[in-house]
């Protein structure tokens, strides 16, 4: 029975609210991780929570997790994306899109692969090192140091500005993904839905600022 | 009327020709002169007809009946919308005043792999009745209508049924959706059931099997842009898809 019901249209969306509303999670927490750089202690502060978030067995597990919900929410798209595709072979040759929705709601595909991409290219600048191939020694603490790592990474402008991009990108996706989610789930209301968009356009404005900040302050030496 | 009373438009419209819905389609361009401002978009298509029929060309086909924007017949995807460049009104309640002289109009069928065009800009809207027959009514003991206000139903409850037993079922939702779904058609139906004392005995059933029958017939899958609510001519809310969607869940998990 239930299995009939995530073949159905409603729990293929279903599954990208829930997988989506966990990675909005996940934002939460790495963002606030991140913070932890605005301490502006060369780090010190900073490496506790990563040596902490990388070596804690109940966070690797999250982690596990993590990429299991990532993957589905990518594959599930992608899925939809042909399905969707199917259920209008032939276009329209003229479409005023802006007219009745607005353009990042008909984009999360575009601005997802983007974050994709992103993801992979920000996976090698830190997770890789941090999990696999190892970090620049340890910090005064006695903490691994991936500080330096973001010191060495957010040198190079192109970086700071793929990043900065990029972060525009998820501010778009989450523009639409967070509500969106929430309507997905059938909790819609008429006092707490106008409350939900608020927040979600709060959301999605501040997580991908404050994410954007970090390369940026540290490219300009504020943060060091 | 409107300040543009009594003036006429010359228009070039392109039209989408297709001769059957295995035949390739294609546009054909017509120069319209003296069409009045108070002709509706369907008068304007009678006129042009008329010069077609006299000129012993084959007419353009396109689904029309009441003409009052009550029936849900009409469609026509005008310069990138459903129902044209005004909200709320369907092709038949567009009025040529909303349009400017020397403007050229694109006019397409509803695209979508469930509704195949028959001929030109008519298309085959059976998939909706086919999901109105899966489940989409109530069983009732026929007879003598009951005395009004026999069965006392809360006034929120009523309204919230009334908006979604507004729908007419012209397929708007499913031209204007960039996934060509047609959740918004069918939320409305399972909601206008779901509100009252009437529709509970089929309600779980009923919403698992108009959910299926909507999902064989083809139809894409919701990605919550909006589009359909902000072309729905009878103004369907969104609401109606969040409600489908706990109904559903609520009849898979019960």
């Amino acid at each position: 029975m239930s299995q009939g019901f995530l073949k159905s249209s409603i729990g293929k969306k279903f599954v990208m609210g829930l997988t989506g509303l966990f990675l909005i999670s996940f934002l939460v927490v790495h963002c606030f991780i991140n913070c932890l750089i605005f301490f502006n202690d060369g780090g010190l502060t900073f490496n506790i929570g990563a040596d902490f978030m990388a070596h804690n067995w109940l966070i690797r597990a999250g982690e596990l997790v993590l990429f299991f919900g990532l993957i589905v929410h990518v594959i599930q798209a992608l899925l939809l994306t042909l399905e969707n595709k199917k259920a209008r072979p032939i276009g329209y040759a003229k479409i005023d899109g802006a007219a009745n929705s607005s353009w990042y709601s008909r984009s999360m595909g575009l601005l997802g692969t983007l974050l994709l991409m992103f993801l992979i290219i920000h996976l090698v600048h830190f997770w890789v090192k941090s999990r696999f191939t190892g970090l620049p020694g340890e910090d005064a603490n006695g903490n691994e140091n991936l500080y330096a790592v973001m010191q060495e990474t957010f040198k190079m402008a192109w970086v700071v500005v793929l990043y900065a991009l990029s972060m525009i990108s998820l501010a778009y996706h989450l523009l639409h993904g967070f509500q969106s989610a929430f309507q997905t789930l059938g909790l819609n209301h008429k006092v707490y839905t106008p409350i939900i968009k608020k927040a979600g356009i709060a959301f999605s404005i501040l997580i991908p600022f404050i994410f954007a900040l970090m390369p940026i302050l540290m490219f300009l030496g504020i943060i060091k | 009327m409107g300040s543009g009373h009594g003036t006429e438009l010359n228009l070039t419209l392109k039209v989408w020709r297709q001769k059957n819905s295995k035949a390739a389609g294609s546009f054909e361009t017509h120069q319209l002169t003296g069409i009045s401002t108070d002709m509706s978009f369907l008068e304007m298509f009678d006129v042009l007809n008329e010069k077609l029929i006299s000129e012993g060309k084959e007419a353009i086909a396109f689904d029309h009946d009441c003409r009052e924007g009550i029936c849900g017949m009409c469609s026509m995807y005008i310069n990138g919308r459903p129902h044209g460049p005004k909200q709320g009104v369907t092709t038949c309640q567009l009025h040529m005043r909303s349009f400017k002289n020397g403007d050229t109009i694109v006019v397409e069928p509803w695209r979508s792999a469930a509704f195949p065009v028959i001929k030109d800009l008519a298309v085959d809207r059976s998939a909706f009745d086919r999901i109105i027959a899966s489940g989409g009514y109530i069983s009732v003991n026929t007879g003598n209508a009951q005395d009004a206000n026999n069965i006392l139903i809360p006034k929120t409850d009523a309204d919230e049924a009334f908006g979604a037993a507004a729908c007419i079922g012209c397929g708007a939702c499913v031209a204007a959706c960039k996934n060509s779904s047609a959740m918004l058609f069918v939320s409305a139906k399972v909601s206008q059931l779901a509100l009252l004392p009437q529709g509970q005995v089929e309600r779980k059933e009923r919403v698992k099997k108009m959910v299926a029958a909507m999902d064989e017939e083809g139809f894409g899958n919701c990605t919550n842009t909006g589009a359909c609510e902000a072309e729905c001519p009878k103004g369907i809310s969104l609401e109606n898809i969040a409600r489908m969607n706990r109904e559903l869940m609520g009849a898979t998990f019960k």
